[in-house]
């Protein structure tokens, strides 16, 4: 066991864990959406979990540092709240603000993040950007919503973890990449069944179809 | 891995080497002619295969004998095809020729093999001192310059290792394979030498931590990805002297105990590609690479990996990840390389240029490369230098050079008498430099102090017609368009830094736009995931720094100072230039705007104007009647008379 200073709070945490996770367990919240616990290698995608360390130059991602005895960390510094701001921002800037209407309304990272943040959900300065079309029904089973999806990569992680070899994939660059899966024959693939990505996304951007 | 102390590997080279030697030797002839010709990429996009079977058929006509040879880039790149002609009988030295056309080599054929006359209103210069043409050596361009890694390009034919060997090449390995691999690790990180990658990363500092990692099997990565729009240094140094690279990489394994190595280079490359295959292929013969190299027990396999050609893929993580079969997205830093690479083996991942440094510091000693270039830069800088400059192409200089020297001296400053706006170096992600800092030394400490960064050596000078709100527009949609869309910052955030730059160069800019350009781009800058995002916005960032004015000029007068960006600009002919009864520009209007007036002048109808500039082209240089202006309701309006 270490111990390390979190916010002027001295706290015991294991060797080798990850400062997020540790920070989590105290009650201490950080803004995430990539990170699950226990992954192996954190995609540090979200670019939401910043904390301050002291003697480590500029604000670094909590879901990338491994803890260490004595170090020294501030969640709540003016320069940590202000990347995760323009994060949360720049992912609404690209999101279906359209709450009352979708299935993770009031269960919602986003909603919860801006809560935390105190961020409107309609960021001011910048402009919407929205994909076509609304839902992509190219998968069997599967809907996905690309202007809900925050692109986390919660999905691709599942799937793989669950399966041997994921059914999921990121597809396109830039502002066009979006959440796509492997062409496969409808037979070989376990997603009826499954739907472990359905459940993981924070957002609700991968619906199970409703038939008839 | 012990160091082999045998005079085995010692013999087994000689013998290799007296081989290439007398090889070389036969075919150079010294009864006939020698035609070289340069066939990088580079002269081949200039035409040297048509100029090469121009030469062949004109010698069959003629019934000469001469010997072609083919080189690759010899670093002049505006001067392609280039050819130079050795013609002992003549009693000329050999001869550099320029921009040889077909046509030009039947002349030659002709005029310089068979009549002596080397016809010197087409040559550039000659290739060693004499009395009757001017030394090419003797030209700034070749003065200035200092090679080191290009020091044989356009001089041996890559697809000979003979000449490589026998103008001394991979002695240096047969050296250090009887020597300590630490000792040449040190040595590597006493000379000095940072990574030509982009991030200048002390090399030998990376080798030593991977000639320190635990057991396993390590390997080395040859990143010649080359994504940067316009750079092609790598390109040519792959195509022009490929075994400079693998002894490079060879040395490097050796020293760091890797038993295999990859040359990972974009399959938009194919002569690359190609060049390097056959000199593997050609080394292994030789027993150079492969299994127990020259009969020790040093192994080497070397393989090529074709890139699928994303820019983020040069990306060391990302470059990795797709050797592995996956998307090629960046990985979070550490594990870095060097402790957790390819397939979890400590990797050593270098430049090309940074592996083909490798044997001159083996050969002259790390205190020799150190003392040339700057204290914390030694060695040289490649650049491949294109834009508006007279004599674009690729050099090699001492580090520590200014920028006014290199663009002015060494390439001949900006053609057409034109004044010099800004010089943008390190990539799409690197800075614009104005005027005022051209005598800035070309380092990597210098060049990130002034807010742009050595990148990999692209370089692109800019005239004083460059408005550099739509230079900055240009590169962030190059990094917008190639980011991997892994991380928030760099996805979403590289796109509305290009709408607002985008808005701006329409004459929609608003009063806050400067200001959330800025903090966006510095929100960028910190919270992006890799190098891609964290140096995205350095054009924009430099840029405002310099240029501030015209982005001011754009939002707040609805003016491009440059007249470069079209919505804010218009066309108009000057009536007291308009030469009568001339029609030059009148064809080559694409939308039929230009009308001609009462007194037979022309005009040009806004309403129908798409902003081409074909006009100005068309008018004829003793009238110059064409001009630009901006704002655009600045042209004076010139009344169509009815038909
Ligand atoms: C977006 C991006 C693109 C890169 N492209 C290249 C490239 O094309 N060639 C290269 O050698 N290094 C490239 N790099 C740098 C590599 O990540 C790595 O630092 C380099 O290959 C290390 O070699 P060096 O130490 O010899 O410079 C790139 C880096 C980033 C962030
Ligand atoms: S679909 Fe959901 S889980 Fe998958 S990347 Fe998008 S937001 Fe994340
Ligand atoms: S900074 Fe850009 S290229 Fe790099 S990981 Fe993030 S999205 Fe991908
Ligand atoms: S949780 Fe750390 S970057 Fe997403």
């Amino acid at each position: 066991m270490i111990t390390l200073t979190i916010d002027n709070r001295e706290i015991t945490a294991k060797e080798g864990a990850t400062l997020l996770q540790v920070c989590l367990d105290h009650d201490i919240y950080i803004p995430h959406l990539c990170y699950l616990e226990g992954m192996e290698h954190a995609a540090a995608s979200c670019r939401l979990c910043f904390v301050e360390i002291e003697g480590v130059a500029g604000p670094v991602t909590s879901c990338t540092t491994i803890v260490k005895e004595g170090m020294v960390v501030k969640t709540d510094t003016e320069v940590v709240r202000h990347l995760q701001r323009a994060s949360l921002q720049l992912l609404l800037s690209v999101h279906h603000v359209d709450c009352a209407h979708c299935p993770a309304n009031r269960k919602c990272a986003l909603q919860d993040m801006a809560k935390f943040l105190k961020v409107g959900l309609k960021p001011k300065y910048l402009e919407q950007h929205l994909k076509e079309p609304e839902i992509d029904q190219g998968h069997p089973y599967l809907d996905y919503y690309p202007n809900r999806c925050v692109l986390c990569g919660r999905c691709v992680l599942v799937c793989k973890n669950s399966h041997d070899r994921p059914f999921l994939t990121f597809a396109k660059r830039g502002l066009d990449t979006v959440i796509s899966f492997y062409e496969e024959d409808r037979a070989e693939m376990p997603c009826d069944e499954c739907l472990a990505c359905v459940e993981i996304c924070p957002v609700s951007a991968l619906m199970k179809r409703k038939v008839g | 891995m012990n160091p082999i102390y045998n005079q085995q590997v010692e013999q087994a080279f000689d013998a290799i080497r007296q081989e290439a030697i007398s090889k070389t030797k036969a075919a150079k002839n010294e009864d006939i002619p020698e035609i070289t010709i340069g066939k990088a990429t580079c002269g081949l996009a200039a035409g040297a295969l048509d100029t090469e079977s121009a030469f062949k058929e004109a010698l069959a006509e003629q019934g000469i004998q001469a010997r072609m040879k083919s080189v690759g880039c010899i670093g002049h790149c505006y001067a392609e095809p280039i050819v130079i002609i050795d013609h002992p009988a003549s009693g000329f030295p050999p001869i550099f020729y320029h921009q040889v056309t077909p046509g030009k080599a039947r002349m030659l054929v002709k005029s310089f093999l068979l009549d002596h006359d080397p016809l010197f209103e087409h040559l550039l210069g000659a290739m060693r001192e004499n009395e009757m043409i001017p030394q090419v050596l003797d030209f700034p361009r070749f003065q200035f310059e200092k090679r080191i890694v290009m020091e044989q390009s356009g001089f041996i034919d890559p697809g000979k290792i003979e000449e490589y060997i026998a103008r001394g090449g991979y002695s240096q390995l047969v050296k250090v394979l009887q020597s300590d691999p630490e000792e040449i690790v040190q040595g590597v990180k006493r000379s000095g030498l940072r990574g030509r990658g982009g991030a200048g990363f002390l090399t030998g500092a990376k080798w030593e931590f991977v000639s320190r990692a635990e057991g396993k099997e390590k390997v080395i990565i040859c990143n010649g990805d080359e994504g940067d729009p316009g750079a092609y240094m790598d390109r040519t140094i792959l195509e022009s002297n490929p075994h400079q690279l693998l002894e490079g990489m060879a040395i490097c394994a050796y020293a760091v105990g890797a038993g295999r190595a990859i040359v990972y280079i974009r399959a938009e490359y194919p002569l690359a590609v190609q060049t390097i295959t056959q000199a593997i292929q050609q080394a292994e013969a030789l027993g150079l690479l492969g299994k127990n190299i020259l009969g020790s027990s040093f192994d080497l396999e070397v393989v090529v990996f074709q890139g699928s050609g994303a820019f983020v893929c040069g990306e060391e993580t990302a470059l990795i990840k797709s050797i592995e079969g996956e998307r090629g997205m960046p990985q979070h830093r550490p594990p870095y390389p060097a402790q957790s690479g390819l397939w979890g083996m400590p990797t050593v991942i270098n430049n090309v240029k940074t592996f083909s440094s490798i044997p001159a510091i083996v050969r002259n000693g790390p205190e020799w490369f150190s003392e040339i270039g700057t204290k914390t830069s030694p060695g040289t800088a490649i650049f491949s230098v294109v834009g508006d400059v007279v004599h674009p192409g690729l050099i090699e200089i001492p580090m520590g050079v200014t920028l006014r020297h290199l663009i002015f001296d060494v390439c001949g400053g900006i053609p057409k008498k034109k004044g010099f706006k800004a010089v943008q170096i390190g990539g799409p992600s690197g800075g614009c430099i104005p005027e005022a800092l051209l005598d800035t030394p070309v380092d990597f400490d210098a060049l990130n102090h002034v807010g742009a960064m050595m990148g990999s050596g692209g370089m692109v000078i800019m005239d004083e017609d460059t408005c550099m709100v739509n230079v900055a527009r240009y590169f962030l949609d190059f990094t917008q368009k190639e980011s991997c869309g892994k991380c928030t910052f760099c996805r979403i955030g590289t796109h509305h830094l290009l709408r607002i730059l985008d808005r701006i160069t329409k004459g929609e800019g608003r009063e806050t736009d400067l200001e959330q350009l800025e903090t966006l781009s510095q929100d960028i800058k910190r919270g992006s995931l890799c190098g891609l995002g964290r140096t995205a916005p350095n054009p924009i960032l430099t840029a405002l720094r310099y240029f501030r004015d015209e982005f001011e000029a754009h939002i707040f007068e609805k003016r491009c100072p440059a007249c470069m960006c079209r919505q804010l600009t218009a066309y108009y002919i000057d009536l007291d230039k308009c030469a009568r009864g001339c029609d030059a520009c009148v064809g080559s209007c694409p939308v039929e705007a230009i009308f001609t007036t009462k007194d037979r002048k022309k005009g040009i109808d806004q309403t129908l104007c798409v902003k081409c500039g074909e006009c100005m082209t068309a008018c004829p240089e003793e009238y110059s009647a064409v001009k630009k202006v901006s704002p655009p309701d600045l042209a004076p309006i010139v009344e169509r008379p009815d038909k």
